[in-house]
C-alpha cells in the first residue's frame, strides 16, 4: 500500500539581511493511512516549516527551493494553485498552534467554520451548512453549539478556540489533519483533553494525522511513528517503541535521558546543553556536531554531514556512529 | 568619530533616492530666496501701471501681475517669506512640543495625564480653520500664523518625545544620574533632549511642510501674509477670477508649483529623515 | 465600555465649555458693539438709544463677566448664534442653508477619497516592495504637498476651460439645478478634496493590511482552502478596515478646513466660502457662528469615533 504523504527530500529557505536561512534541509517523511507520524524537535528545527510547505502556506519570502510532496499520488508542490486550494481544508486540514490568535477577531466563530464547509461544498444550503457546524462544535465538547454559533473569538476561552478550530479542521472530515503544536499554547490541565478529542475525532474520521510537537510525553502516548528533527533535517525516523526503547541517534538520546520522568508522559522537554547551529551559517559536518558527545575529535563529524541509514526494522538515523554509546 | 557613528544614518537617507534630491532642491530654493535681491533683476513691490499683465518676456521673465509688478521678482521674494514663516512657526511647534513632552514624561502624573489629554483635544482642532477664525475677528498678520500655528500643532512632537523620555527614564545612565542626585530637569537637559533630537527634527521637517501648505492657503484667501508683501500663496489670490485663469497662467503657474515643488521635497526629506532615524518604521 | 464612553463624554462636554470662553473671550474681542451683534437689527434700527440701552440691561451686557458668559452660553446652546451683520438674518439660519452644499461636498469627497486610498493600500500591501508600492508612497506624498486650491486652479483652467467638459464654479446653472447638473458641478471639487486625503488614508490602508495579512488567522483561512481574492476581501481587508473608521471620524474637521479653500476657488456655495466672505465683510457674528459650529463638529467627531470603533470591533465591548 502506498503511503498518503510522501513528503521527499524537501528543501525550504528564507533570505535574510545576513544571508539564506535554510529552515528546512532535505526532510523526507512518510504518514501511512490512519496512522499518526510524530514530529519532535526543539523550536526552529524546522518542524512547522515543513508542516507549512505540505499545503503550500510558507509565506513569501520564504520558498521551497528542492523536494516534493507527494499526497495521494498527486505532486502538491507542482500543483497549480486552484487545485491545491480544493485539498487544503477539504482533504489535509491543519490545526495551530495558537488558538488566540488563529481565528479572524471579528468574524463569529460559527460562521468561520461555516466558511470552511461552505468553501468546499458550494452547494450545500445554509440550513445544512449551519446544522453541520452545530454538529461539528456539539461533537468537540462545545456546550450549547446554537448559543455559541454566533459568539466571537473573544467569547472563547482558549480551551474552547482549540476546540472550534478542531471543529474547523474536522468540518469536511479530511484524509490527513497536520497539527502544529495543537496544545502548547494551553494550559496543562487542557492540553490532555484537547489531545484525546483530536484522536478521538481521528479514530471516528479514519483519518491520518502528523503531530508536531516538542513534547516527548505525548509522542508516546500517541504516535505510531516519529521523526525527530534538528537544525532543518530529519535525525531520526523510526517506529515510536524502536525510537523509545533503541534510539539510535545522539540528539534522540539526549532527549530522552533528559527527560527521565518520561513514564509519566506529561510534561516538556528540556532542551541539551549548548544550543542549536545557526541555520544561517550551518557548521559543514554533523549539524549536532558541537553539542555532541559522541562527536568530539571525530573528523568525519565535522567535515561530513550524515546522511540517513537504515537499521532493522526501517529505523532509519542520520549519523556518523549511530547507536554508539556516549 | 561623528562620521563614523552617523555614517548609518546618513547611508540610509541617501539610499532613499527621493530625499537627497528633494534636500538639493530645496538647498536651491534656499538659495534663490536668500539671494533674492540679487537675482530678481526688479523691486517685487514696484508697481508699474504702463507693464500690466504683461506675458513672459525677456524684461519680466515670468511677466506682469495686474499691478505691473514682476512675478519673478515677486516669486523669489515671496520664497523668502514663504520658508521663513514655515521654519518659524515648525521650530516652535516643535520647542513647544519638545519641552511640554519631557515635562509629561519625566514628572507623569497628573501632569502628564493633563498634557496628553490636551494634546488629543488640539490635534482634533484642524489649524486652517482656527486660523479663519482668529484672523477672521482679530485680523490676519505673520505673527499671529506662526503663534496660532504653534499652538495648534504641539502634540506630534510632544508624543514622540513623551514616548521617548518614558523610556529614557528607565535606562540605567539615566538612573545613575539621578541616583546622583541629578534633578528631573536637569535630567531632561543633559540627557532627555539630547536623545530626542533626532525623531524631533523628523517631526519638525514634516511640519515644515504642513506650515508651507497652510501659510499658502491662508494667504490665499487673504487671511495670511497681506499685500503688498509676497508670498506663494497670495500671489494666487488674484487667480479666483476665470479670465485670468485662462488667459494668464504666468500669473498662477509658477507661485502654485514653488509651492507644491517645495512642500514635496520638505516631504521627501522628512521622510527620508524619518527612514534614516528609525530604520525598523520605515516600510512596514 | 459605558464607563469609557461616559469618561469621553464629560472629557468632551469640559473641552466644549472651555472652547466656549475661549470663542466668548474672542466676541468680547471682536471690534464693535456686542450689542449690535446679539439683537435684531430691525428692531435696533427702530428702537433708538433708549431701546439699546434696555437691551443692554436685558442681555445682561452691564452684569459681570461671568454671568455674561453665561447668559452667552446659554443663548448659543439654545441655537440663538445672533444675527448676521450684513444680510440681518439670525446666523443659525444663515449657516443652516450652507450646510448641505457643505456636507454634500465632503461627503463626496470621503467616498472619493476612500475609495482611491482602498484601492491603491491593498494594492501597495499586497504588492509590497515592488515599483507599485513605492510608487503609491511618491504619488501619496504627492497628494499631501500639492496644495489643493492650487490643483483646483489648474483644474478649472485644464477641465473647465480648456477642454470645457465641467463647469468652472458654483453648484448649479442658474434655471437648471437638476442632479446631472449639480454632479457636473461637484467633480472637480470633490474629486480635489478626495485626492487631498487619499494620500493618508492609503498609508493607514497599506500599514493596517500588511499586519492583517501578516496574522496567524489569515493562515487559517488559507489553510482551509480560501483563495486570495477571498483571504483579502472577507478577512485581511475587512478587519484593516476596522481601525479606519476612527481615523476617518477624526479626519473629516480636517476635510472642512479642506473644504473652506475649496469652496473659494469653486465659489460653492457651502460654510466655508461662508466664512471667508464673512471675514471679508466683518460679520463677525456669522464667523464665530462658524467656530461653534466647528467645535460642535470636531466633538461629535471624537465621540462617534469613539462609539463606531465600539460597535465595529466585537473586542471592545469586552473591555
Amino acid at each position: 500500500m502506498t503511503p498518503l504523504l510522501v513528503v521527499d527530500d524537501l528543501a525550504v529557505e528564507f533570505p535574510m539581511e545576513g544571508g539564506v536561512l535554510r529552515a528546512v534541509d532535505g526532510v523526507s517523511l512518510e504518514v501511512g493511512q490512519g496512522e499518526i507520524l510524530g514530529v519532535v524537535g526543539e523550536s526552529g528545527s524546522g518542524k512547522s516549516v515543513t508542516a507549512m510547505s505540505v499545503l503550500g502556506l510558507v509565506r513569501p519570502p520564504g520558498r521551497v527551493v528542492r523536494g516534493s510532496v507527494r499526497f495521494d499520488g498527486e505532486d502538491l508542490l507542482a500543483l497549480p494553485a486552484r487545485r491545491l486550494r480544493r485539498i487544503r481544508g477539504r482533504r489535509i486540514a491543519m490545526i495551530f498552534q495558537d488558538p488566540m490568535t488563529a481565528l479572524n477577531p471579528v468574524v463569529p466563530v460559527g460562521a468561520q467554520i461555516a466558511e470552511a464547509i461552505r468553501l468546499h461544498q458550494p452547494r450545500l444550503g445554509r440550513a445544512a451548512v449551519r446544522a453541520r457546524v452545530l454538529e461539528l462544535l456539539a461533537s468537540v465538547g462545545i456546550a450549547d453549539p446554537a448559543d455559541r454559533y454566533g459568539r466571537h473569538p473573544h467569547e472563547y476561552s482558549g480551551g474552547m478556540r482549540q476546540r472550534a478550530l478542531i471543529a474547523m479542521a474536522l468540518a469536511n472530515e479530511p484524509d490527513l489533519l497536520i497539527a502544529d503544536e495543537p496544545t502548547t499554547a494551553l494550559d496543562v490541565t487542557l492540553q490532555s483533553q484537547v489531545l484525546g478529542l483530536l484522536d478521538t475525532a481521528r479514530r471516528e474520521t479514519g483519518a491520518a494525522a502528523v503531530l508536531i510537537t516538542h513534547d516527548l510525553g505525548v509522542i508516546a502516548e500517541l504516535a505510531d511513528r516519529v521523526a525527530v528533527m534538528y537544525a532543518g533535517r530529519v535525525v531520526e525516523h523510526g517506529e515510536v517503541h524502536q525510537i523509545f526503547t533503541t534510539p539510535r541517534h545522539p540528539y534522540t538520546r539526549g532527549l530522552l535521558s533528559s527527560r527521565p520522568g518520561l513514564a509519566s508522559a506529561t510534561g516538556e522537554l528540556v532542551p541539551i546543553p549548548g544550543s542549536p547551529p545557526d541555520l544561517l551559517a550551518p557548521p559543514p559536518g554533523c549539524a549536532f556536531e558541537p553539542r555532541c558527545a559522541l562527536g568530539a575529535g571525530r573528523a568525519a563529524c565535522r567535515t561530513k554531514r550524515p546522511e540517513p541509514v537504515a537499521a532493522a526494522g526501517g529505523h532509519l538515523s542520520a549519523c556518523h556512529f549511530p547507536g554508539e554509546p556516549a | 568619530m561623528t562620521g563614523a557613528v552617523a555614517s548609518p544614518a546618513a547611508r540610509r537617507f541617501l539610499r532613499n533616492r527621493m530625499a537627497p534630491a528633494g534636500a538639493v532642491f530645496l538647498a536651491a530654493v534656499g538659495v534663490l530666496a536668500l539671494a533674492a535681491p540679487l537675482v530678481a533683476g526688479h523691486d517685487p513691490n514696484a508697481v508699474d501701471l504702463t507693464a500690466f499683465r504683461e506675458p513672459p518676456s525677456a524684461a519680466h521673465l515670468l511677466g506682469t501681475d495686474s499691478s505691473g509688478r514682476d512675478v519673478f521678482a515677486r516669486l523669489v521674494h515671496a520664497g523668502r517669506v514663504s520658508l521663513l514663516v514655515g521654519l518659524l512657526s515648525s521650530l516652535a511647534a516643535v520647542a513647544l512640543g519638545t519641552l511640554l513632552g519631557a515635562l509629561a514624561g519625566m514628572f507623569g502624573g497628573p501632569l502628564d495625564a493633563v498634557v496628553m489629554r490636551a494634546a488629543d483635544v488640539v490635534l482634533s482642532f484642524p489649524s486652517l480653520v482656527v486660523i479663519v477664525v482668529l484672523a477672521g475677528v482679530l485680523g490676519p498678520s505673520a505673527a499671529m500664523l506662526v503663534l496660532v500655528f504653534a499652538a495648534c500643532n504641539w502634540p506630534t512632537a510632544c508624543r514622540v518625545v513623551r514616548g521617548l523620555t518614558l523610556s529614557l527614564r528607565e535606562r540605567e545612565y539615566v538612573q545613575a544620574a539621578r541616583a546622583f542626585g541629578a534633578g528631573r530637569l536637569t535630567v531632561i537637559g543633559r540627557h532627555v533632549l539630547p536623545a530626542v533630537l533626532p525623531q524631533v527634527a523628523v517631526v519638525g521637517t514634516l511640519l515644515v511642510a504642513q506650515m508651507i501648505l497652510l501659510e499658502a492657503v491662508l494667504s490665499f484667501l487673504g487671511l495670511g501674509v497681506r499685500p503688498p508683501r509676497a508670498s506663494w500663496g497670495n500671489m494666487l489670490t488674484d487667480a479666483q477670477n476665470l479670465t485670468l485663469i485662462q488667459t494668464m497662467p504666468w500669473l498662477w503657474l509658477p507661485p502654485g508649483l514653488a509651492i507644491a515643488l517645495t512642500v514635496l521635497a520638505v516631504n521627501f526629506v522628512g521622510d527620508g529623515l524619518r527612514d534614516a532615524v528609525d530604520p525598523k518604521g520605515a516600510r512596514g | 465600555m459605558l464607563a469609557h464612553l461616559v469618561r469621553r463624554l464629560l472629557i468632551n462636554a469640559a473641552v466644549f465649555l472651555l472652547i466656549s470662553v475661549g470663542v466668548f473671550l474672542l466676541v468680547r474681542a471682536a471690534p464693535g458693539d456686542p450689542v449690535l451683534m446679539m439683537v435684531n437689527p430691525e428692531h435696533l434700527a427702530s428702537g433708538g438709544p433708549a431701546f439699546v440701552a434696555a437691551k443692554r440691561a436685558e442681555l445682561g451686557l452691564d452684569q459681570p463677566v461671568l454671568v455674561r458668559y453665561g447668559i452667552w452660553l446659554r443663548e448659543a446652546l439654545s441655537g440663538d448664534l445672533g444675527y448676521s451683520f450684513v444680510s440681518r438674518r439670525p446666523v443659525a439660519e444663515v449657516l443652516g442653508e450652507r450646510m448641505g452644499p457643505t456636507v454634500l461636498l465632503m461627503s463626496t469627497a470621503l467616498a472619493i477619497g476612500l475609495a482611491l486610498a482602498v484601492a491603491a493600500g491593498t494594492l501597495a500591501a499586497t504588492r509590497r516592495n515592488t515599483a507599485i508600492d513605492y510608487a503609491t508612497t511618491v504619488a501619496g506624498l504627492g497628494t499631501i504637498s500639492v496644495p489643493s486650491f492650487f490643483l483646483g486652479i489648474a483644474a478649472i483652467y485644464l477641465f473647465s476651460l480648456k477642454l470645457g467638459w465641467v463647469p468652472s464654479s458654483g453648484m448649479s446653472t442658474p434655471g437648471d439645478g437638476g442632479g446631472a447638473d449639480i454632479l457636473a458641478h461637484l467633480v472637480l471639487p470633490s474629486a480635489i478634496l478626495g485626492l487631498s486625503i487619499a494620500g493618508p488614508f492609503t498609508r493607514y490602508v497599506r500599514a493596517g493590511l500588511l499586519a492583517e495579512l501578516g496574522a496567524d488567522y489569515v493562515r487559517t483561512a488559507e489553510a482551509k482552502g480560501a483563495g486570495p481574492g477571498r483571504v483579502l476581501t472577507r478577512h485581511a481587508l475587512r478587519n484593516a478596515l476596522v481601525p479606519l473608521i476612527t481615523v476617518v471620524m477624526i479626519y473629516i474637521p480636517q476635510l472642512l478646513a479642506g473644504a473652506v479653500a475649496l469652496e473659494q476657488v469653486f465659489a460653492w456655495p457651502g460654510m466655508g466660502q461662508l466664512a471667508v466672505s464673512s471675514i471679508g465683510q466683518l460679520d463677525h457674528p456669522v464667523v464665530i457662528g462658524f467656530a461653534m459650529f466647528v467645535a460642535v463638529l470636531v466633538l461629535v467627531c471624537n465621540l462617534a469615533a469613539d462609539l463606531l470603533n465600539a460597535v465595529a470591533d466585537p473586542r471592545i465591548g469586552l473591555s
